[in-house]
């Protein structure tokens, strides 16, 4: 039973950076109808940018700073520079351009870092509390909580309660009508673009301390247990990649403490594929208002 | 009526032997012959290369079918590939008979890719891409799950008999390779030049009316999954011969996305395109290598290659998204295509 606990409150930790990582999945095919499938590159290489000012500096809240900003530009970037002047008229187009957009990342960092795995330091300590004799959390556990939380509530209340996020949903909508009405279009496909990556690079600066440190592949793993979790919860909805997120975490805490970590991209492989085949619209697909 | 049935028998004439059914065979032998002349003239290394590249066109031919002709795009060959190649390994270790081997090297990769297309069938677009992607990352794992079989990171080595007579090692491997990848691209040809192809086509391009025609849009699918995954089980087990070993490390997620780019980058849906992806896959990672070597830099090393496909990749789908295969039809054809395609994008 205690190890269940331990176990259920380190899944429901990582839980919450796939939650965000798949968040920034969700976010941008709301706003584009893409699979971001360079999102874990891109979170890699701001984490890079964001340990290499830590190095330097020897204050982790400013490499930490660097990495979101430097995901919002990366984001912005991407988007400007490279998407949208993909010929969307096939879905695949602009998949194969970001696993490009993969490449190059990947290529860029082992040439400027090397491909070694560089040890990543953790903000807080990652021994855990004991409670009645029962190892729970650690304070970088709630840290972890704490920050997608932040970055959860942010979301909801910029697309909820502000004009800019209404303009952002008008359109990822309805693109014409918008225009028609004096949205921006264009610059609301870049902020929402930004925005998504700042959220995947803060994914990648909360997972990489529990991981085995930088590497330019380090988020391989991770970006397919988002995709999970996205998919779970329907590509379409933001609650639904938060709850697909904390259950794609407490799978994979459960099979590798009871069946062995190496097991464990194996269950995510499945859990993808039954989603796939059962329920491919997710959890929490409302009914088809629209189609991509 | 009488009109539907005169059609009717007009279609039924006696089929002439049509021109295309002779050029694949008569191009296969030109090839041959070249190749096996080829191999007399170059250096040692240089057939190592060149029955890489035979090797890779078994691949990126079967892909390229599939993504081309068939609108699936499989992030997951390089997986594919490593199950052939550890069947191979395996099948040597007990019994070292290399032709069966490979014969059962397809065998499991194509139940295996049989596996994988029946759930993609029911997928499109980014779905599939995400599985496919998953199975490329997740099955290299496998062998960590079983180390007692696939003996984990270290992998296996391949036993292999020394060529018949007193043909060196890197000649015998470029006439291995390029039997294979030269018997794969024939029937390819053929397959896509046949019913199976235009069924293929029709599935991508309009799965309502490809099914309205009679054409089982799930059986395609899966099909062309399976002979994809035939071509793709060859190329590993070729490849575990040319290595003479086989390990996770050797089918890394970037082989997967290499292969996605060999076969955009020479042209979708194109056998010729196959080839240029092939060449590109050998010739590229070679010239990075020696361009590293000269400047010294460990970091430089298989980093620059990487950057280059990708900026290539990138590059041609912005510009030429026909690949490199496509630049030689001509210009009325294309916009053609251009105005079909706008077309689509509106409906």
């Amino acid at each position: 039973m205690d190890r269940f606990l331990y176990l259920t409150f380190d899944g429901l930790s990582r839980g919450a950076v796939y939650a965000a990582f798949a968040l920034a999945l969700v976010l941008i095919w709301r706003a584009a109808r893409i699979v971001n499938f360079a999102q874990g590159a891109m979170a890699v290489a701001t984490a890079y940018a964001g340990y290499s000012v830590t190095n330097a500096t020897g204050s982790y809240w400013l490499g930490f700073a660097v990495a979101i900003i430097g995901g919002l530009v990366i984001g912005a970037v991407v988007e400007r520079v490279v998407m949208r002047f993909v010929d969307h008229s096939s879905p695949l187009n602009g998949v194969v351009v970001a696993l490009g957009l993969v490449l190059i990342i990947q290529g860029v960092l082992g040439m400027i870092y090397g491909n070694n795995f560089r040890p990543a330091e953790a903000p807080f300590s990652r021994d855990a509390f004991q409670v009645g004799g029962v190892a729970l959390l650690s304070r970088y556990d709630l840290f972890v909580f704490a920050a997608v939380g932040a970055v959860v509530v942010t979301l909801t209340l910029l697309f909820t309660r502000t004009s800019t996020g209404l303009r952002m949903r008008a359109a990822a909508f309805a693109p014409d009508v918008s225009r028609l009405l004096g949205v921006p279009v264009g610059g609301m496909l870049t902020l929402g673009w930004a925005l998504a990556a700042a959220v995947g690079s803060l994914a990648g600066m909360l997972v990489i301390p529990t991981e085995l440190g930088l590497h330019p592949n380090a988020m391989d793993l991770l970006f397919i247990s988002a995709f999970t979790a996205a998919v779970l919860g329907g590509l379409d909805s933001p609650v639904g990649a938060v709850v697909g997120g904390l259950v794609v975490g407490l799978l994979l805490a459960y099979v590798s403490g009871y069946l062995g970590a190496t097991v464990a991209p194996m269950a995510v492989l499945i859990l993808l594929v039954v989603v796939l085949l059962g329920r491919p619209d997710g959890l929490f697909s409302r009914a088809k208002a629209r189609t991509a | 009526m009488t009109t539907l049935a005169q059609r009717a028998t007009k279609t039924t004439n006696p089929p002439k032997l049509a021109k295309s059914k002779i050029v694949p065979l008569v191009v296969t032998i030109i090839s041959a012959t070249a190749i096996v002349a080829l191999t007399y003239v170059l250096p040692p290394f240089r057939n190592y290369q060149l029955a890489t590249i035979g090797a890779y066109l078994c691949v990126t031919a079967g892909l390229t079918v599939l993504t081309g002709l068939n609108g699936q795009l499989s992030l997951g060959h390089g997986a594919l590939m490593a199950t052939g190649a550890y069947t191979l390994a395996l099948w040597q270790e007990k019994f070292n008979l290399l032709l069966p081997g490979i014969v059962v090297a397809i065998a499991v990769t194509t139940l295996a890719g049989a596996v994988i297309g029946l759930a993609a069938a029911r997928l499109r677009g980014p779905y599939l891409a995400g599985l496919t992607l998953a199975v490329a990352v997740v099955v290299p794992s496998i062998t960590s799950t079983f180390d007692e079989t696939f003996n984990s990171d270290q992998g296996l080595s391949v036993a292999l008999d020394p060529p018949p007579g007193v043909i060196p090692v890197e000649q015998w491997q470029a006439w291995t390779c390029w039997a294979a990848a030269l018997l794969t691209v024939l029937l390819l040809a053929y397959v896509i030049r046949g019913r199976f192809g235009r069924d293929m086509r029709a599935v991508r391009d309009d799965e309502t009316a490809a099914k309205l025609a009679g054409v089982s849009v799930a059986r395609t699918q899966v099909l062309a999954f399976v002979i994809s995954s035939a071509c793709a089980g060859l190329a590993g087990a070729l490849f575990a011969v040319l290595a003479q070993s086989v390990s996770p490390g050797a089918f890394p997620l970037t082989l997967s996305l290499f292969l996605v780019m060999a076969i955009v980058i020479g042209g979708l849906g194109r056998l010729s395109g196959a080839l240029i992806g092939a060449f590109l896959l050998v010739a590229l990672p070679s010239a990075a290598q020696s361009i590293a070597e000269d400047a010294g830099s460990q970091h430089l090393e298989g980093n620059l290659a990487l950057t280059v496909f990708g900026v290539v990749l990138v590059l041609v789908m912005l510009a030429a998204p026909g690949g490199l295969a496509s630049l030689r039809i001509p210009r009325m054809n294309r916009k053609q295509t251009r105005i079909n395609r706008k077309q689509k994008g509106q409906e």
